[in-house]
């Protein structure tokens, strides 16, 4: 058994690409986590215009983006947006796909946030005579990221774990290089290796994520 | 031909849709009675995990949370690459479809465990301590006093949890899992067009979009104030 899941020689020989994809994958996260929440903050500022005709259009948005399998999503713009002659590689391809996805999940996440701030504190601000932006981005955003850190933080794990999928679209990150690692050497071990670097990478996440919600639903009570 | 004409033609092709729906309706009906296989088993095993814990068993309950720390930091399709090529090299071979369901119902039981174990240490402890003392045993104090207020206060981020991976039924299309995802993409290899993409994307929002939108009520049903 440690022959087939743990085997050395294979480990040894395996662990530059491995690494490489490792590499990959933080490069990537570092990308579409502020890409996510970025599109995501600019969904939630816009939702709290109290204009109906852009109120629906934006929470259609939202919905219909968080009912699409992200890796539905991202197949489209690989496999079918090329027949209308539109290519964006798989790099692009997995950073509009997750812009438009995570983007959808941050922008819910933060309208609540901006939802829980009382109307007092931005009245406040406003009569002292902050602009409409700077009580948005001083008095508003700062409390409404704080209210709801720990979905924002939860999310965040969330979008890192996803960016395994963009291995399907052949992006050489950690999954994609254990599987193609695995198929020149027919044995697993490349994939319990990633699967170890995944745990490692993302575990001290996993505890704070933890230690934040049960923080919130005891104190929702 | 239009603009229009062009587009629609590629991808909304009537008669290539006529051709791959009925594989793409199979494609539905399978991710339908996968999801709830996950659900049901992923609840299941995540509160019996949380149920479990409660009893305040040290050792066992280090075992609990390391487990649910492993399937909260591992994703998903990792793990299913790693059930459905790995276990064969233990002469244990799954199927697509029991690969695809193990992994996600693993997943949703470690999520399930947090959220039940978090509403059950919501319940104050002279809760405990007042059934107790009125004769109830640990049995039915639990299932009668305690969960029935925990469960309460999880449904909201359940029932997010819950979405959130019965669309990972999508990447049973890795292992090759005949489910909608998967046969539109063969639908496209075959046919030289993206209608059936369009098709299976069309198909996941007629099965999600009721979801989300239920979830947005649940969300504000259940939701509590501060």
């Amino acid at each position: 058994m440690i022959e087939t899941f743990f085997n050395v020689e294979i480990m040894r020989a395996a662990s530059p690409i491995l690494l490489q994809g490792l590499g990959s994958t933080i490069v990537l996260s570092l990308l579409v986590v502020p890409l996510g929440f970025l599109g995501g903050a600019v969904l939630a500022v816009l939702s709290t215009v109290r204009n109906p005709w852009l109120r629906w259009p934006l929470m259609a948005w939202v919905d219909f983006f968080r009912a699409f399998p992200p890796l539905v999503l991202l197949i489209f713009l690989y496999a079918a947006l090329p027949f209308a002659g539109i290519e964006f590689g798989a790099f692009g391809c997995v950073a509009i796909g997750f812009f438009l996805n995570t983007g959808a999940y941050y922008g819910e996440i933060l309208r609540a946030g901006i939802e829980s701030i009382p109307a007092g504190q931005s009245e406040a601000a406003r009569s002292t005579g902050l602009s409409r932006v700077q009580t948005m981005a001083y008095v508003v955003l700062p409390q409404a990221v704080r209210n709801v850190l720990p979905d924002l933080v939860s999310n965040t794990l969330e979008v890192m774990k996803l960016t395994s999928i963009a291995s399907v679209v052949a992006l050489p990150e950690l999954l994609f290089q254990a599987r193609q690692a695995q198929s020149v050497t027919y044995n697993p071990t490349p994939i319990v290796v990633a699967a170890i670097a995944y745990f490692l990478l993302l575990w001290p996440l996993v505890r704070v994520v933890s230690r934040l919600e049960n923080r919130a639903i005891a104190g929702r009570r | 031909m239009t603009g229009w004409d062009r587009f629609a033609d590629t991808f909304l092709n009537p008669t290539v849709m006529a051709k791959y729906l009925p594989a793409i309706v199979d494609g539905f009906f399978l991710t339908v009675w996968l999801a709830v296989l996950v659900v049901i088993a992923g609840v299941a095993a995540g509160l019996g995990l949380a149920v479990v814990r409660s009893l305040g068993f040290r050792p066992l309950n280090w075992l609990i949370v390391f487990l649910v720390d492993v399937f909260r930091a591992l994703p998903p399709l990792v793990i299913i690459v790693l059930v459905y090529f790995g276990l064969p090299s233990m002469d244990v071979s799954l199927s697509p479809f029991a690969a695809t369901w193990l992994s996600l119902a693993l997943v949703l039981m470690a999520f399930t465990e947090e959220i039940f174990w978090a509403g059950i240490t919501a319940v104050p402890k002279g809760q405990w301590e007042a059934a107790r003392s009125t004769g109830l045993s640990f049995g039915k104090t639990l299932g009668w006093v305690v969960l029935p207020q925990a469960i309460r206060l999880t449904i909201p981020p359940l029932t997010n949890r819950t979405i959130a991976i019965t669309k990972g039924t999508a990447l049973g299309s890795v292992i090759g899992l005949s489910e909608i995802l998967s046969q539109a993409s063969s639908g496209v290899s075959h046919s030289f067009n993206p209608s059936p993409l369009t098709l299976g994307a069309a198909a996941y929002l007629v099965l999600f979009l009721p979801v989300v939108i239920a979830g947005r009520w649940v969300e504000t049903r259940f939701a509590w104030k501060r």
